[in-house]
């Protein structure tokens, strides 16, 4: 590597904010994929008698069961909103600061108009895309609420019946339904959109962003850290108890 | 109808109990123990229910019930005639005294609307108001008008000293047809007329008589209403899905599912959930007590269930289809259509973005330190004199 600059290694995902990614993007995966199929079973089997079979009732269970991993994860990342380092605070996905909103502008101008050439540097994520992950927290938040008031009916657990108050609302379960349906189109296109610009600033920037969901490291040219380190973009100071981050300066490049 | 307009039935009669009149009308005793246990089974209260149906038809004098009728077909009622068991039409209908019931009364006119000023007042804070179809709101309530009074009128008046209130299928609790959209005349479902009165829906268009019955017989066994859901449903008869008692539940589980009308599957009684069954997403009690004395109920017939007792079940359209299609976005669209153009879109730009990248990635990272050996020389030493002294 005789060609780096001055890059610092920075661990900006904590393992908590890793594994909750892992975990939510399975679970996405797996009640798109069975919500899908609930929505339009194919034909697996076209005779046969009924007691032969479970594979719907399977299926239905396999996104019951997901649906509780998901909410679980999530409730853990919002307790890590909280406690965990300044990347993951909740203060960030709030694009209220004059900041955060100038940075809205600059990566849209970059990312979507591509008609800057400065580009958005920052150790967390942009502003742009804290905003997006609010957004999804909510498609979460409604997912949850709305599967849950649908699976009400059928539940016995206490859990599921702090739900009931939903349905009312949306007048009836078909009503709901569609919602909870049309949301997983939403997540479709997020997923495609989000892993699209994954590579693309990995892509253009270098930075390492592609890995830091594995291994929590990013690269960031120094003098650039040292900005970010004085105070995030949410204005939210680095806790002293969190983990240094790992000074890895290349040094000078080799003559 | 001799019971229409208490003030010209005999004080004997008025106060006479139910079973006295069952009786004097030739049911035997057995006739009526088998009715109660039935009642009481429909209900929901097992059959020792059946001793507590009974003690109550024999003691309790009839229910005064004031029955009105806005924007509706009329087919609660007749649903209710159609009652299989006779004692229900005769005497619920008959003894259990409709006052006022703008259908079945044989007075009109003035003699009418006293009968129902006579009732108010005669039996004030006792009497059941049973409402069959929506009340129109729009244009001060002209689309629905009796005895020179809006709908809206009547049962604000009627229903201010009215003990309880029975809305009688999707048009009194929902609006049904007529509160579709765009429901041209505002109609409204009796909860979003009146307020501070207990209501109960007994949904479905129409609901089951038997349902009816059961829920005026448990108004007069109790006293009190019975227990109901969140959307104001007696839980007796709407506390499972036409899903959870239907008979081809196993072929769902299964994952046998009729493709179409004429299909093998069809012929089999296969599920009916890919042909837009609303089973899954309505609450009734076809699945159990089904219709005309427990013969048939649609599934049964091999037609999906069109969710005829929930809200908005005509807007939830097409019947055929299993899910709805998306509000707002005209007819014919579909979530997976939209959805669908919606991720093209979104592939499409970022195809084009991709391109668009590599045409100005040289550009884009030739700025950045690190790029090229050189370039990273320069950009050190601009930026770090002081490492390179």
């Amino acid at each position: 590597m005789q060609n780096s600059h001055d890059y610092q290694r920075v661990y900006v995902w904590e393992q908590p904010v890793r594994w909750f990614h892992w975990i939510n993007a399975l679970c996405i995966l797996v009640l798109g994929v069975t919500g899908y199929l609930i929505a339009h079973p194919p034909a697996l089997m076209n005779s046969g008698e009924a007691n032969f079979s479970y594979w719907f009732g399977k299926l239905r269970f396999a996104h019951f069961l997901t649906g509780y991993v998901f909410l679980a994860n999530f409730l853990f990342r919002l307790y890590w909103a909280s406690v965990g380092n300044k990347y993951t605070h909740w203060r960030n996905f709030f694009p209220v600061s004059k900041k955060q909103i100038q940075q809205v502008w600059a990566v849209l101008k970059v990312d979507v108009l591509q008609s800057s050439d400065k580009p958005v540097h920052v150790l967390g994520h942009n502003s742009v895309a804290y905003f997006t992950y609010m957004g999804t927290g909510l498609l979460t938040v409604f997912q949850v609420v709305s599967g849950f008031a649908l699976y009400a009916p059928m539940s016995q657990f206490w859990f599921t019946h702090l739900f009931d108050w939903v349905v009312p609302i949306f007048g009836s379960e078909q009503n709901l339904r569609l919602f909870h349906y049309t949301v997983l189109w939403l997540f479709a296109v997020f997923t495609f959109i989000h892993v699209y610009l994954v590579f693309y600033h990995d892509y253009v920037e270098g930075h390492g962003v592609l890995s830091s969901m594995v291994g929590g490291w990013k690269f960031m040219e120094t003098e650039k850290v040292s900005q970010e380190e004085s105070a995030n973009i949410a204005g939210i100071p680095t806790k002293t108890a969190a983990p240094k981050p790992v000074k890895q300066a290349q040094g000078k490049p080799n003559a | 109808m001799e019971t229409i307009g208490d003030s010209s039935l005999p004080d004997s009669q008025d106060r006479a109990t139910i079973y006295e009149q069952i009786t004097s009308r030739g049911v035997p005793r057995r006739e009526f123990l088998k009715f109660c246990g039935w009642m009481s089974v429909c209900m929901g209260l097992g059959p020792a229910g059946a001793a507590q149906v009974a003690a109550a038809l024999e003691n309790k004098r009839r229910l005064p019930v004031v029955w009105l009728h806005f924007q509706e077909c009329t087919c609660c009622s007749e649903s209710f005639l159609r009652s299989s068991h006779p004692i229900v039409a005769d005497i619920l209908l008959d003894k259990l005294s409709l006052d006022y019931t703008e259908t079945l009364m044989a007075a009109s006119g003035h003699q009418a609307e006293s009968c129902l000023q006579d009732t108010i007042k005669k039996y004030k804070g006792e009497y059941v108001l049973c409402v069959e179809g929506s009340i129109p709101l729009g244009e001060d309530g002209a689309y629905c008008c009796i005895g020179g009074k809006s709908a809206k009128q009547i049962i604000e008046e009627v229903a201010a000293d009215a003990k309880a209130i029975i809305a009688w299928g999707n048009c009194a609790t929902a609006g049904c047809v007529q509160a579709a959209k765009p429901n041209p005349t505002m109609a409204a479902p009796v909860h979003k007329v009146i307020a501070g009165k207990p209501i109960i829906h007994v949904q479905g268009c129409p609901p089951i008589a038997e349902v009816m019955a059961g829920v005026l017989v448990h108004l007069l066994t109790f006293d009190r209403i019975p227990e109901l859901d969140s959307l104001g449903r007696p839980k007796a008869f709407y506390s499972r899905r036409v899903h959870d008692t239907c008979y081809r539940r196993p072929n769902y589980d299964a994952g046998l599912f009729v493709e179409s009308f004429d299909d093998e599957n069809a012929r089999k009684g296969y599920c009916l959930y890919k042909m837009g069954c609303r089973g899954p997403t309505t609450y009734n009690s076809c699945g159990t007590i089904r219709w005309n004395g427990g013969v048939s109920f649609p599934i049964q017939s091999g037609h999906p269930c069109i969710g005829c007792s929930e809200e908005n079940f005509w807007d939830n359209g097409p019947f055929y289809q299993r899910l709805s299609n998306l509000p707002g976005f005209g007819i014919e669209s579909t979530a997976d259509k939209i959805g669908g153009a919606v991720l093209g879109v979104a592939a499409v730009g970022a195809a084009a973005h991709a391109v668009m990248t590599n045409l100005r990635k040289r550009h884009a990272i030739g700025e950045q330190a690190g790029e090229s050996a050189e370039k990273a020389e320069e950009s050190n030493a601009s930026q770090h004199p002081e490492t390179e002294s």
